[in-house]
């Protein structure tokens, strides 16, 4: 998996309730109407300067709060690419994996809203093209590997019917 | 090598002896999905190719977020939430029934040593009863309904240990403020915290309720509490399973141990936008508020609703507060009426709506405007939270709340319990 964009910076802490409020997640299960509400507490034009293929990047504890599926789905129909973060929130970090949104812990202090980074998940790389250095990615589990392999839970159990980690 | 009570818990249901940070695949005992995030899992059921669920007995749905549904959208999930129960033949609690997170614990099924997963990520409330329950996503939801299973990666554990005697007028909420703020709203992700100390034992199993509830708030998997007589006395009205409980060995080992004495506790208030931006009331007293909640998965117990009563008997709220009151559960709101709580309430001032979420999550009931402040007993004071990003919520136990309505402004409730 290799993907190449622009950086869309946060803080630490972003919540769920950031990535899609409560109060449009109860409404539908059209994930791209859900998609425009994207970040729009922390940044009302977000999603209109997503260009695809981009890339989130926060500080840590990126997806704390509540279990809403809604708020990988939400990102991945924004058409963000991956989200590189220091540390993630547990439930929203499997739901990444489940629902096959990649998700790479690293150091994101030497990356900057606006950065051009190329990410290499199988070689476990993130070029930052603009200042022109490499970060390391910290790997992934074997058992959360296999379910992105098989591109998400859903398909895992298609395949196995049930599980087979 | 000594377990934790995860640790003992991931054992006894994946039939090998683990330890932190091993991945297993467990059997769950109880699987339960919200109207937030069970049309998904729905969608999730069928994209796996799941035919029936794994036992009708240890499934069910709850519609509490949006109920009663406030719009079309809704309404449509949850008709689709009524058809599937439906058709699958498991139990779906329908609006007016209360929150999950109270009445999962009512229905009996799940206690000490029980092991559960829920689509909504406050499910580590049943930790209070010696379950290890836990937070998914709709995906997993769907994998457990299915399968009866689901993998997880046994957390390290942080025990607290919390000695001393609670002052009168701080409550269960005020010391979780407290711990969350000390420890910070990531300071346990991924780990389980273990609560234990004369403090928790003093507890009743409503205070270790909040406790339990607010562990996710820390970044926590599970907020876990050992069984004694009071756990099983509470049980006792809602079942006579026979669970086995699961306590930590002398031997455990733990990712840290942090004690506290919790005599000299003032009252806390988690100001806005974070839960851990945690502060002692002093700090906020006087700010001006313009709505009041009690109610919610946190702290909408009868024993809440009792202390807020108490509180406000023949008195009557600010004239620029609007109090909105949401009993946790039917069973908990009948319980009120028979104590004569919600008659002292509704004669105080305050708007009682239906058993559920109430106000908390920002679909309905009770939306604040632009600049206003909100004094509520829930666990999230997270910017946008009840629907409005321009509005500002503290968060603060039931006495405060109580007190804060009655003066239209954060009040310390030390001043009206003698
Ligand atoms: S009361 Fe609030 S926190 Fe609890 S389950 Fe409902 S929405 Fe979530």
């Amino acid at each position: 998996m290799n993907f190449k964009g622009k950086v869309h910076k946060f803080g630490n802490d972003v919540n769920t309730d950031y990535i899609i409020s409560g109060k449009y997640k109860f409404k539908t299960l059209d994930m791209r109407e859900l998609a425009k509400h994207v970040m729009e507490d922390l940044d009302p034009d977000f999603y209109s300067k997503v260009v695809k293929g981009d890339f989130i990047v926060a500080g840590t504890n990126f997806g704390c709060g509540s279990s809403r599926e809604q708020a990988p789905l939400a990102i991945i129909n924004a058409d963000i690419s991956a989200v590189l973060a220091k540390s993630f929130a547990r439930i929203f970090y499997r739901n990444c994996i489940n629902t096959g949104l990649p998700v790479v812990e690293c150091n994101t202090d030497l990356i900057d809203s606006g950065d051009q980074l190329e990410v290499n998940l199988s070689d476990g790389i993130i070029k930052n093209i603009t200042k022109g250095i490499e970060i390391p990615i910290k790997p992934l589990p074997d058992v959360m590997i296999k379910i992105l392999n098989d591109g998400g839970l859903a398909p895992h159990f298609k395949k196995y019917g049930g599980f087979n980690l | 090598m000594g377990q934790t009570i995860i640790e003992k818990i991931l054992s006894s249901h994946s039939g090998q002896q683990v330890h932190a940070n091993e991945i297993v695949v467990a059997k769950v005992d109880f699987v339960m999905g919200q109207d937030g995030t069970s049309p998904l899992a729905i969608r999730a059921f069928e994209d796996m190719g799941g035919k029936e669920v794994f036992d009708r007995e240890k499934v069910a749905f709850v519609i509490d977020h949006s109920a009663p549904s406030p719009i079309e959208g809704v309404s449509a999930l949850h008709k689709l939430m009524r058809e599937f129960t439906r058709s699958k033949g498991f139990k779906m609690y329908d609006i007016g029934e209360g929150v999950c997170h109270q009445l999962i614990p009512e229905s009996g099924k799940v206690g000490p040593g029980s092991l559960v997963i829920g689509a909504d990520s406050h499910t580590c409330t049943y930790g209070a009863l010696n379950a290890f329950s836990t937070g998914v996503g709709s995906t997993d939801l769907a994998g457990g309904l299915i399968s009866g299973h689901l993998w997880f990666k046994v957390p390290e554990t942080i025990k607290f240990v919390l000695n001393g005697v609670l002052p009168k007028g701080v409550y269960a909420k005020d010391l979780i403020l407290y711990l969350i703020g000390d420890i910070t709203a990531d300071g346990a992700t991924y780990m389980s915290a273990e609560y234990t100390g004369e403090a928790v034992s003093a507890l009743s199993i409503e205070g270790r309720f909040t406790m339990s509830n607010m562990a996710i708030e820390m970044g926590a998997k599970a907020g876990l509490m050992e069984a004694d007589e009071k756990t099983f006395k509470w049980l006792s009205r809602y079942t006579d399973k026979v669970f086995t409980p699961a306590s930590a060995d002398p031997d455990a080992v733990y990712a840290q141990v942090r004690n506290y004495d919790v005599s000299k506790l003032e009252p806390q208030i988690a100001k806005p936008h974070r839960v851990d931006n945690v502060c002692p009331i002093s700090e906020v007293l006087g700010t001006p508020i313009q709505q009041a909640v009690l109610g919610t998965c946190t702290n909408g117990r009868i024993e809440d609703l009792r202390i807020a009563a108490e509180l406000l008997k023949g008195k009557r709220i600010h004239d620029d507060v609007r109090f909105i009151v949401a009993p946790a559960s039917k069973t908990i709101y009948l319980d009120a009426m028979n104590e004569g709580i919600i008659q002292t309430l509704v004669e105080a001032g305050a708007a009682v709506v239906t058993p559920g979420c109430g106000p908390c999550v920002g679909t309905h009931n009770g939306v604040p405007s632009d600049g206003e402040n909100v004094i509520s007993t829930a666990n999230r004071n997270f910017k946008g939270r009840m629907g409005n990003s321009n509005a500002s919520i503290y968060l603060a136990s039931p006495a405060t709340v109580a007190a804060s309505a009655l003066l239209g402004k954060i009040a310390d409730p030390r001043d009206f319990i003698r």
